[in-house]
């Protein structure tokens, strides 16, 4: 405890900086305990959080006498890896076919709408066509309407396309996201023209500039987008269960569903189906988590 | 989804240049080959379906999605009468009333918390955003068969049983209505962290001086700071978060259907109306339902643009 200066404390602000220096040491003795306090909540809330993936994990690795078990086992006793031999022979959960149709849906959905929507948002951004406008706004007019509450009316076209069961039905009513074409055109507006000028000098038009200069500077946000994308198309589960109705197009969000609601299969298969399931996109939030980051900062805000 | 408010003036691109008939004809190949291609489908799979449904809500459309039994707005009076649309929407509101302040409240907690530490935040960061990656289905099945299991060997179950509790049955009974605890507990667990990184990127955008412009001026302590500093910087970012999360709150669909099914004691309208369309094949009040829901969306996100100057800020 360091004695005050009464003397100076009263008078003009030159003392100002003798102030500061002892509030910022009294925050520092008081801070320590804060500090101690922020790290207890944040260590409760992580644990909190990482519950759901314990228990998965618990209950995919146990037998079902384990999960059963009176009392709570932190773990089952012998970890049971021949559950994985289990799940995908197991002929009444095609798993691996569900794993499969996510894939392929979400891996064409995903590079789909980066293609359609980069382009229609540069168009929008940087060609000074006389409709440009008129025709912002009515791509803006489609945002008012979310997509969820349209399934029926998109369900409507599908089924006169006759794509109900088809990846074409699952996969390309969802590409045209007035959204995503969106955000593309706000991030072309702010792309520097100087690079693309320079491009137009080399005689690139356009479409050359586009592919050559635009998007080969652009990787982060293209990463970010296709990030976002990829994640919304793997967990997507209404879209998906109105339209691949046959179990051969199941993506894995509809098979577990089925099984959940169904209860046909038992415990562990079920869970370790889930960790299956999961495990792409932990793999995605390991390795791209600063490219979904910015992109949930940057989409989020403006949506 | 997005208001359109908060877009910037759309004539920021460069003036048209028409030197000679074959520059305008190259600016305007150029501009169909870049746009073309998303307008057909949005035309197709967005313009279409919605004039389609339209239509087809004034017909009566049982087991057909063509129009022409023409009937008026009876598929619309039949869906404002009392009854399970009504309640789908009263079911609705009693979530948006539990979910909206909890998720708000406990995100921007959470980023305030981590943004006041150096050492491991990235961490924290990354476990609170984890459960992102998780679909709700994989939720629902963990809080369903696990967390919230109904028998003995369920984790609440367990924990409540240690302090001599009898089993709770927590899907399977309306009173008291565990199932909200449930349901709730799902979403949030799913959406904190999403949200939590909204809020950490608006923090990130507040000046430093501000605080120390607080601090001179007798700011007292941490809460007069967040009071008078920290929540007013965040209204933009506030007023994105609200209004996201009442919309897709509004458009719940995954958790109930998959902790609940078809049951008459919680089911939002997106599960009401796919068991009248999917189950019942009927598409007439199928599509009244969607053009009402539609509508209840479009003038709540005007509303809020309204009372909170949506997008000025910006």
């Amino acid at each position: 405890m360091s004695a005050p200066t009464p003397t100076l404390a009263e008078s003009g602000p030159e003392t100002r900086p003798e102030t500061q220096r002892r509030k910022r040491r009294r925050m520092t003795a008081g801070g320590v305990v804060v500090a101690v306090l922020r790290y207890l909540a944040l260590i409760a809330s992580a644990v909190l959080f990482l519950l759901p993936f314990y228990l998965i994990v618990r209950n995919a690795l146990a037998l079902d006498t384990d999960i059963t078990a009176p009392g709570w086992q932190l773990f089952p006793k012998q970890l049971q890896w021949e559950n994985f031999t289990e799940l995908f022979t197991d002929p009444s959960v095609n798993i691996a076919q569900a794993l499969l149709n996510s894939a392929i849906i979400a891996v064409l959905q995903t590079a789909g709408m980066l293609l359609l929507c980069s382009m229609a948002g540069y168009g929008l951004a940087r060609i000074p066509y006389r409709w440009a406008t008129p025709i912002f706004y009515a791509i803006l007019v489609t945002l008012m309407i979310p997509p969820a509450v349209t399934f029926i009316p998109s369900f409507i076209i599908v089924s006169q396309l006759h794509w109900v069961d088809t990846y074409q039905g699952i996969i390309v009513p969802v590409l045209f996201s007035g959204f995503t074409t969106f955000l593309f055109r706000q991030y072309f507006l702010n792309f520097p023209r100087s690079l693309e000028e320079a491009a137009r000098v080399d005689g690139l038009g356009y479409f050359g500039a586009f592919w050559r200069v635009v998007v080969p500077n652009s990787g982060a946000f293209f990463a970010a987008i296709a990030v976002i994308t990829f994640i919304a198309s793997w967990n997507a589960f209404l879209w998906p269960l109105v339209i691949g109705q046959d179990s051969s197009m199941w993506t894995v969000q509809v098979a577990l569903s089925t099984f959940l609601t169904a209860q046909t299969i038992n415990l562990h298969e079920l869970f370790l189906a889930a960790a299956v399931s999961i495990l792409p996109l932990v793999l995605v939030f390991v390795f791209l988590q600063r490219y979904l980051v910015q992109g949930v900062a940057e989409t989020g805000i403006k949506g | 989804m997005s208001a359109p408010t908060l877009i910037a003036p759309a004539a920021d691109t460069a003036p048209p240049r028409r030197r000679g008939r074959g520059r305008a004809a190259g600016v305007t190949g150029a501009f169909w080959l870049f746009v073309g291609p998303f307008l057909v489908g949005l035309v197709i799979f967005v313009y279409i379906p919605i004039v389609w449904s339209l239509v087809l809500s004034f017909s009566r459309a049982q087991n057909t999605v063509t129009p022409g039994d023409w009937i008026g707005l009876q598929n619309y009076l039949d869906l404002l009468r009392p009854g399970p649309f009504l309640d789908s929407l009263i079911t609705f509101t009693i979530f948006a009333a539990f979910i909206v302040p909890l998720t708000f409240a406990l995100s921007l907690g959470l980023a305030l918390l981590l943004n006041g530490v150096r050492i491991m935040r990235a961490f924290f960061r990354s476990v609170y955003f984890l459960p992102t990656a998780c679909s709700y289905v994989v939720a629902s099945l963990v809080w369903k068969l696990s967390i919230f299991n109904g028998v003995r060997f369920g984790l609440a179950n367990t924990i409540l049983g240690w302090f001599g509790v009898d089993n709770i049955a927590w899907l399977a009974t309306t009173s008291p209505p565990w199932y909200w605890l449930v349901i709730v507990t799902v979403r949030l667990w799913l959406q904190i962290g999403f949200y939590m990184i909204l809020f950490l990127a608006g923090l990130q955008r507040i000046s430093p001086e501000l605080y120390e412009a607080a601090a001179v001026d007798g700011a007292k302590n941490a809460w007069q700071t967040f009071r008078y500093i920290t929540f007013p910087q965040l209204r933009a970012t506030s007023v994105a978060v609200l209004l996201l999360l009442l919309i897709n709150a509004y458009q719940a669909f995954d958790e109930f259907f998959n902790l609940l099914g078809n049951s008459s004691f919680a089911r939002p309208p997106l599960v009401y109306l796919y068991y009248t369309a999917q189950g019942n094949q009927d598409f007439g009040h199928g599509t009244a339902g969607a053009v009402i829901l539609a509508l209840l969306i479009m003038i709540v996100t005007l509303a809020q643009g309204r009372i909170f100057g949506f997008g000025k800020a910006e």
